[in-house]
């Protein structure tokens, strides 16, 4: 080992992910206010079972959302593509491409009809018969009207998908719309795990609550998971009392926004944006770009 | 007889690629590339306030998070004319660099490896073997079961549900590695899935979280109570696991693959090469830069010239944008105009940028060959020795080989580097001076992003933003013919690559992936009209 430069101690580099795997499921138990007798039954459930199909769709995106997942410890990805789900379909990993997954895409949908999550990243646009965005030469508003309505259940992943996001923001030059908004006539159940990006241990939660129960999570109005979106910021923010750090007279829109970002913070519980001080920017909120303006009160 | 092939989507990219090529005996003949979404970013960005642009601009990008919110702020800074504090800059760059040594590995290992390497030829390797390669390529990477990968890949393919690794080109004759080494391939592409989240951790001790940081304002950045000795700590002991990867497996692997794939050395180049430079060493001289600036015409690295900003243009007689006048980005004004895609008219949502007229390569083979040439006294060792080790000369740099070679050599000297800077780094010291934001005024935001030269241009009016134009390094490198009719990079490089199977065009996904494509940044328009009208013509 090159001597210039400590390593870890004396773990194997084994010992040392699966330790960062049961914290994470930790994370996970957290959030869905399981006690910590789940843990174990997370961990299992996450890397063995039958491996649900899930077709994953990007839109109009910029993949923050799909490299907030590739974040996750728990389960590794790895881990979740091996163990956990079958990821049938999904633009930045698979190894073919052109009409190869065209035809995958296609075919996995028809064949789990009914029984496949449709993950959706990015808002759809709908503008002038939705030509502003196209894949394969068709427009992802066609490919959203064909997949979507096949699919077990729907998670629009990230504000995008679930409110329109950033391309929806005004003046909205090319009609993006989330799924629940261009798709109106949807049949299926939609979770919008809405935040920019959000915290993967929500997504994971979703997964492993469905795997564990075999349900869906409740949703609130903005049909967002409830165990993630209950609390307002401001009220679980732990600046409240130690008022160095609060954000409150820089504009911080903690008050006005739900998320669980002081509870299970990002990146294995690394920090939050209050934590570095910055202002919460209320991105789990619909429109936040448009609603949630001046972002600062000060300069 | 030539026959066309297209490519859409093209995936393992960031966004959304359509690739046609015309093919004629076995080789390509003519190339378009074309960027099939458009998001308007720049119009979204209009009457906004200019020093929260930075939090939308940085949603231009999801897997190049961070930068393009730091070239919005540089923008606004320079019209204020403002000097940010040491502490400031520093943290900005080792958010910058937690970024390069982040994007880089899985840009080679989960978005390029599958491209070079068998996963199912993995499957008949020898373990021991095995075992023996990667204690000659790599030895002093920590050890890996290989059994048991082997194990679980055999296990996944049994399983008849392949997931990502459905509809692979296994068994191409163009993949030529033994399953010896697809097998040690695999097993890094599996471990660098999970190196990669330590990466991930390392922007989020400054930066908050990651994807989209936000510590970032105009003035410096926010986190100067997170400067402390213990944090400063965390990072350094992260940024060493890092290092280790990147010195251990990462450059090791690309140097094998450039070994074992020589002909690809003489596939995929360009000839012009154009980089802003990067990482500023110093708040009160913002010439003095880590990694310098500069432009290479024709591969001529003795005569490295100074970037004129002047000298770039955006092409739109391609794009689907009325009209044909190339313009300087401050006057940049186009209105989308969807006319359908025509390969012998327009047809791609990107414009195409030149510099001086000409097609310009940016990204780590830009920066690095500009630096050789310059003589920066980190990259010429790094460069020579993986020339030495990899057995080839500096003229094979300009191919798909040069392009993954710069990338892992740019990792480390940038890895290497942030140990230095993170020991500038002062606690206490102030890293953001807070500055009232000017009314009117333009500015010129520029940044090396991993995939090169990006440059944001800002005019302010009646504190709002009144234009805003963005060229951004894929733009650069996967735009469109221009007006002159010469192509651009990704489309000139694709001329004379063999395709042995059309049906399965592995050889034209090495040389775009080479690239490292991100189109959700390349895609933007401007609109100077209040009210904009869209002419449309759906074929």
């Amino acid at each position: 080992m090159n001597p210039k430069y400590q390593t870890g101690g004396k773990e194997s580099a084994l010992e040392l992910h699966r330790r960062d795997f049961l914290k994470f499921c930790g994370a996970v138990a957290t959030a869905l206010s399981l006690d910590i007798t789940f843990v174990p039954k997370i961990a299992k459930a996450l890397t063995s079972g039958d491996r649900p199909p899930v077709i994953w769709l990007h839109f109009s995106e910029c993949t923050g959302c799909t490299e907030a997942i590739l974040r996750s410890s728990a389960p590794w990805m790895d881990e979740l593509l091996f163990d956990t789900i079958s990821l049938d379909y999904h633009e930045t990993l698979m190894a073919g491409a052109g009409h190869t997954v065209e035809k995958i895409l296609t075919e996995s949908a028809l064949t789990h009809q009914g029984e496949f999550f449709c993950v959706v990243e990015g808002a759809i646009p709908t503008a002038d018969n939705g030509i502003y965005g196209m894949i394969g030469s068709r427009t992802m508003l066609s490919i959203a009207e064909e997949i979507l309505p096949l699919a077990k259940a729907i998670i629009s992943i990230g504000s995008c998908a679930s409110f329109g996001g950033l391309a929806a923001a005004a003046p909205n030059p090319t009609g993006a719309k989330g799924v629940i908004d261009a798709l109106p006539d949807l049949q299926v159940p939609v979770i919008n795990l809405a935040g920019c990006p959000p915290n993967p241990v929500n997504f994971m939660a979703v997964l492993v609550n469905y795997l564990l129960q075999g349900a869906l999570p409740e949703l609130d109005n903005y049909s967002r998971p409830e165990f993630a979106y209950k609390d307002t910021i401001h009220s679980i923010c732990p600046y409240r009392k130690e008022k160095k750090l609060c954000q409150k007279q820089e504009g911080c829109k903690g008050q006005w926004t739900r998320h669980n970002c002081p509870n299970i913070k990002f990146n294995q519980g690394t920090s939050f944006p209050m934590q570095v001080g910055h202002p919460c920017i209320g991105c789990s909120e619909p429109n936040f770009w448009d609603t949630m303006t001046p972002f600062y009160k000060t300069s | 007889m030539a026959e066309r092939i297209v490519i859409d989507p093209v995936t393992r990219i960031e966004g959304h690629l359509k690739i046609e090529v015309e093919i004629s005996n076995g080789v390509v003949t003519d190339a378009w590339s074309s960027g099939t979404l458009f998001r308007g970013i720049e119009t979204i960005l209009e009457g906004r306030k200019p020093d929260e642009a930075w939090l939308l601009a940085q949603r231009l990008c999801g897997v190049c998070t961070y930068i393009q919110g730091a070239t919005s702020i540089r923008s606004v800074e320079d019209a204020m004319q403002l000097a940010i504090p040491d502490n400031g800059r520093i943290v900005r760059n080792l958010m910058a660099g937690s970024l390069f040594i982040h994007d880089h590995p899985v840009h080679f290992y989960h978005l390029s490896a599958l491209d070079w390497i068998d996963i199912i030829s993995a499957l008949s390797a020898n373990v021991g073997t095995t075992a023996d390669l990667a204690s000659q390529i790599s030895p002093g990477a920590p050890a890996i079961d290989f059994t048991e990968v082997q194990a679980t890949l055999q296990n996944f393919v049994d399983s008849g549900k392949l997931g990502p690794f459905a509809g692979g080109y296994w068994g191409h004759p163009a993949y030529t590695l033994s399953p010896e080494e697809n097998l040690l391939f695999a097993a890094h592409y599996l471990y660098a899935l999970r190196q990669q989240v330590k990466a991930g951790q390392l922007q989020a001790i400054f930066g908050g979280k990651n994807p989209h940081p936000q510590n970032l304002r105009v003035g410096g950045v926010t986190c100067q109570e997170e400067l402390t000795t213990a944090r400063i700590g965390e990072f350094r002991s992260l940024l060493n696991e890092m290092r280790d990867f990147i010195d251990q497996v990462y450059l090791p692997d690309v140097v094998h693959l450039a070994q074992a794939y020589p002909g690809w050395a003489q596939l995929g180049g360009f000839r012009n090469y154009m980089s802003y430079g990067e990482f500023p060493l110093s708040s009160s001289d913002p010439t003095e830069l880590f990694l310098p600036c500069g432009v290479i015409m024709d591969k001529n690295l003795d005569a490295v010239d100074d970037v004129l900003l002047a000298q770039i243009s955006e092409h739109v007689q391609h794009s689907w944008y009325q009209g044909s006048t190339a313009r300087y980005p401050q006057e940049g004004e186009t209105l989308p105009n969807f006319t359908g895609y025509d390969t012998a008219n327009r047809y791609s949502w990107l414009k195409a940028p030149r510099y001086n007229g000409e097609p310009m390569e940016v990204g780590p083979l830009a920066r690095v060959l500009i630096s050789y040439g310059l003589g920066q006294n980190r990259i010429v060792p790094a460069v020579d020795s993986f020339l030495g080790q990899a057995g080839l000369t500096i003229d094979d740099m300009h191919s798909t080989l040069g392009r993954s070679g710069a990338r892992a050599i740019e990792t480390q000297v940038v890895a290497d580097a942030m140990v230095d800077w993170l020991d500038q780094l002062i606690p206490g010291a102030t890293a953001r001076v807070a500055a009232e934001i000017i009314a009117s005024g333009t500015g010129i935001g520029l940044n090396e992003a991993p995939r090169g030269a990006l440059g944001h241009w800002i005019r302010i009016n009646n504190a709002k933003i009144e234009h805003y134009q963005m060229v951004v390094p894929s733009t650069w490198n996967l735009g469109p013919r221009c007006a002159a009719g010469y192509r651009g990079p990704v489309e000139e490089a694709l001329i004379g690559t063999p395709v042995a199977n059309p049906e399965q065009p592995v050889e034209i996904l090495r040389i775009v992936h080479s690239y490292d494509p991100c189109l959700a940044c390349a895609v933007h328009i401007t609109d100077n009209d209040q009210e904009s009208h869209y002419t449309v013509k759906v074929i």
